[in-house]
């Protein structure tokens, strides 16, 4: 097999099965790409807009994706906002409290995520509390460190050289002058890249449809039920971890009170993307869709003028909309 | 005397089955009438239709000497039609009064605000007419399931009742209990109620019933008196001609013993249930529905905690605390629920037949090796003759045989010793039934041990190397294939420790 038929066959493979559902959720964000265009020709489709929509998707991107695991095992994580900013602080805390160097403070506070996705992961098995309430719980104790480690105060980047290249620098842009695309954007594909293929490719992807779509089945297939659950919600941390990292980089600093309400958007990317609440069903490339079309339309509003307060109602609608035709579409099978 | 209900010509049929044909049935007033038949048989739908969960197809139905249609349940309740329901339907944290006038709350004058004295006033009257002492505000969860079985009768009666259907009303009482519910049953009896009684219990069926009315696969066989001798009542029942294929039981009686299980307790459901399985070794677990079969294959397969006991397999001792910890020593376990216990039915047929052993089909511990899922996955299909048309197929879009087979092919691949099948072919159609029946008997001459679970006697009969009846959680007896009849493992499901048993 060549190298080319070789990538197709696994793209196809990617797709098979929710081609439908990601194509209504592309064609939406095709459609509302070309009404704003049609609405603000000058000032929406230029290359600043763009790349600065590419860059309003990556946190919440990264955090949907995180998010999509846990979703399709038919669970739900409320503290993957707060978690982002805990992650955050604690890249401070390793690199400009404790003067760590760069590298081994961004693995050690996306260690902090994976620690937490597995607090959470232990909470839900065996103490077992509903991941509703778990993770709830997981969201206010990890905004109360949060704020506790810093005292309340924003702790800043200034001093850790390269730091804010992380999210703002551009490899792209270097190589290629006339495309400035952030590092954000670049490590949001990655990381939707790798779980993509973590996600079809693994038994921990495996896993994660087979616990969504019947949990007894599996448990009842000798399946260690609580050990798969523990390993997803880890890695569900450690995506949160980079989402962390990359708000903390464009900042320059780790904001603590920020991070709650986060959850709910990458949630409602989720869902605009075709995973389903209920378990069993659901693609990265879906949640990456989704996410877009969350910033398209709040990017697209904005240039509009239409003030902030319509922006949200605008905002609920079409989630509303959107697992509306999911449903319609669902139906008529 | 015109009777309660008449009931002639009735016909039921439901996708793919014909539940009732022509069945008749009558209640007098003051009347116990027993309902008797396999599982299966007919009675529950038949009763249904008369408490107005399901529409007839054809037939007549008088009440009091006139055709009515029952349209719906709170129909058959205007009707003064009651059902007392298997599983009971109360909710545990509202009181005994709160659930008799569920959704018919006495309300004051303003009718702003619910009467609560009234309430309890009104259900204190019901339980001084069973002559029952409790207290109407007892929340339900504070209740014996006897004395929540109680509630229901009382419910059943504020709708004023003159027919009171009871689906196997003793199956979770004791004898005490037994004894208070037929004093009611009595007291009713005296007041002109009509009751049918749906039950396995044969003693318990001469000591209350007037009549017996048999059913026998959805059809109506004959009404004796309950004074009839059991045995004959039995015949009845089973009676039906089987053509069975002559089947031929290999001598196993020195193989290796690969399952041995010890003493198994748990609670009220299991007890002391103790059996051994020889490789080669067909073992059918027998009896009517409710006597603890499945719960002595999940105790085995780790999937309930058990009070105590003790599961060998090649001698080992393995501990149950898990599912996992049984495949690990080489048992499956098919559940008769394939939609919630056996199947990821949203998942394609690969990814299910792969499920329990996808350990081996990873590269480098992690990444699924496609070709190989997909190979072996193959194999299973092509062997067992798995109708799909394609590995990707979603697993819900199978027939019921063809799912069937994908959840015994999880188990193949996984290479266990001992395959416990409970209930293998409910819901699968004749053809499929006996392409698993020849999968069975090939399974067991590979040496594995087998133990299936069924209801259905003929199946028992067709499949059984050895029998084991259980009945109330205890092993009732055991049978050589081929001494096992069906009057002798009806006889032994039934078996009460007061009751008499039938040779």
């Amino acid at each position: 097999m060549s190298e080319s038929t070789l990538l197709s066959s696994w793209l196809t493979r990617l797709s098979v099965g929710q081609t439908k559902q990601k194509l209504l959720a592309f064609a939406s964000l095709i459609a509302l790409i070309l009404v704003f265009t049609l609405l603000k020709p000058d000032a929406f489709m230029t290359q600043d807009n763009i790349i600065g929509i590419l860059q309003s998707t990556t946190v919440i991107g990264v955090l949907a994706i995180a998010s999509t695991f846990i979703i399709i095992t038919s669970g739900i994580d409320l503290s993957v906002g707060v978690l982002m900013t805990f992650c955050a602080v604690m890249a401070g805390v390793f690199m400009v409290n404790l003067g760590m160097p760069l590298p081994l403070g961004v693995v050690c506070a996306l260690a902090m995520g994976a620690l937490s996705g597995c607090i959470s992961g232990l909470t839900i098995t065996k103490l077992k509390v509903p991941p509703f309430i778990a993770t709830l719980g997981m969201m206010m104790l990890l905004k109360g460190a949060s704020l506790i480690i810093t005292n309340t105060r924003p702790i800043y980047f200034g001093d850790v050289e390269g730091f804010d290249q992380i999210a703002l620098g551009s490899l792209i842009g270097e190589l290629i002058p006339s495309l400035p695309i952030p590092n954000g954007v670049l490590i949001m594909f990655v990381v939707a890249m790798v779980c993509a293929v973590v996600l079809n490719k693994t038994a921990l992807g495996r896993y994660a449809f087979a616990l969504g779509s019947n949990e007894e089945a599996v448990r009842l297939s000798g399946v260690n039920v609580d050990r798969w659950k523990i390993i997803i919600y880890t890695f569900s941390g450690g995506i949160c971890g980079v989402a962390g990292l990359l708000i903390a980089s464009r900042l320059n600093s780790a904001q603590p009170a920020l991070g709650q309400g986060y959850e709910l958007d990458a949630i409602a990317a989720v869902v605009i993307g075709g995973t389903s609440l209920s378990g069993g069903v659901g693609t990265i490339l879906g949640t990456i869709i989704g996410a877009f079309i969350m910033s398209v339309l709040i990017n697209g509003l904005r240039i509009m003028s239409v003030a902030q307060e319509w922006q949200m109602v605008l905002t609920g609608l079409i989630i509303i909309l959107a697992v509306y035709t999911d449903n319609l579409r669902r139906s008529k099978k | 005397m015109t009777p309660l209900v008449s009931i002639t010509e009735l016909s039921k049929s439901f996708p793919g089955v014909k539940a009732l044909d022509r069945v008749r049935f009558d209640l007098m007033p003051g009347e116990v009438h027993a309902l008797m038949g396999e599982n299966g048989a007919g009675k529950s739908t038949l009763m249904k239709i008369l408490a107005g969960v399901y529409r007839k197809d054809s037939g007549v139905i008088l009440l009091d000497g006139q055709p009515i249609e029952i349209i719906s349940p709170a129909h058959a309740q205007l009707l003064t039609i009651g059902i007392i329901h298997q599983e009971l339907n109360l909710m545990g944290h509202l009181t005994a009064a709160q659930n008799i006038y569920l959704g018919r709350e006495p309300r004051n004058t303003m009718g702003l605000f619910l009467d609560e004295g009234k309430l309890n006033r009104d259900a204190q009257l019901l339980f001084d007419r069973m002559n029952m002492a409790l207290a109407p505000t007892t929340l339900i969860s504070e209740l014996t399931v006897a004395r929540q079985q109680m509630v229901e009768i009382a419910k059943a009666l504020s709708f004023k009742s003159r027919i009171l259907i009871m689906d196997e009303p003793t199956a979770a009482l004791n004898n005490t209990e037994i004894e208070e519910l037929f004093r009611i049953i009595r007291q009713l009896k005296i007041e002109g109620v009509g009751i049918v009684y749906i039950s396995h219990k044969m003693d318990e069926i001469q000591r209350i019933a007037d009549r017996i009315t048999v059913m026998r696969d959805g059809t109506y066989i004959d009404t004796v008196p309950a004074a009839t001798p059991m045995s004959q009542v039995i015949t009845m029942m089973v009676g039906r001609t089987l053509e069975t294929t002559k089947k031929v039981i290999p001598d196993t009686s020195s193989n290796e013993v690969v399952l041995d299980v010890r003493g198994l307790n748990r609670g009220r459901v299991l007890r002391d249930v103790s059996f051994t399985v020889r490789s080669g070794e067909i073992l059918c677990l027998a009896g009517l529905m409710g006597a603890g079969r499945t719960e002595v294959a999940r105790a085995v397969f780790g999937a309930d905690a058990i009070d105590s006991g003790q599961v060998r397999v090649h001698g080992q001792v393995i501990h149950l605390t898990s599912p996992q910890d049984a495949v690990q020593a080489g048992i499956g376990y098919l559940s008769e629920d394939r939609k919630h216990f056996g199947l990821a039915t949203g998942m394609d047929v690969e990814s299910n037949i792969t499920l329990p052993s996808l350990k081996r089909w990873l590269k480098w511990g992690m990444f699924l090796n496609q070709p190989a899922i997909h190979a072996i996955s193959q194999q299973m299909v092509d062997k067992l003759n798995i109708k799909t048309p394609s590995l990707t197929q979603t697993a819900k879009l199978l027939s019921g045989g063809n799912q069937q087979k994908v959840v015994i092919a999880k188990w193949l691949v996984q290479d266990c010793e001992v395959l416990i099948f409970d209930e293998p072919t409910r819901g699968i159609d004749v053809g499929a039934k006996s392409e698993i029946y020849k999968l069975l008997n090939d399974l067991a001459a590979q040496g594995r041990a087998i133990v299936v679970i069924s209801s259905e006697l003929p199946e028992v009969l067709q499949l059984s190397h050895r029998v084991l009846v259980m009945c109330e959680g205890r092993i009732t007896g055991e049978l050589r294939g081929d001494e096992a009849t069906q009057e002798n493992l009806m006889a032994l499901a039934t078996w009460r420790d007061t009751g008499a048993t039938v040779h």
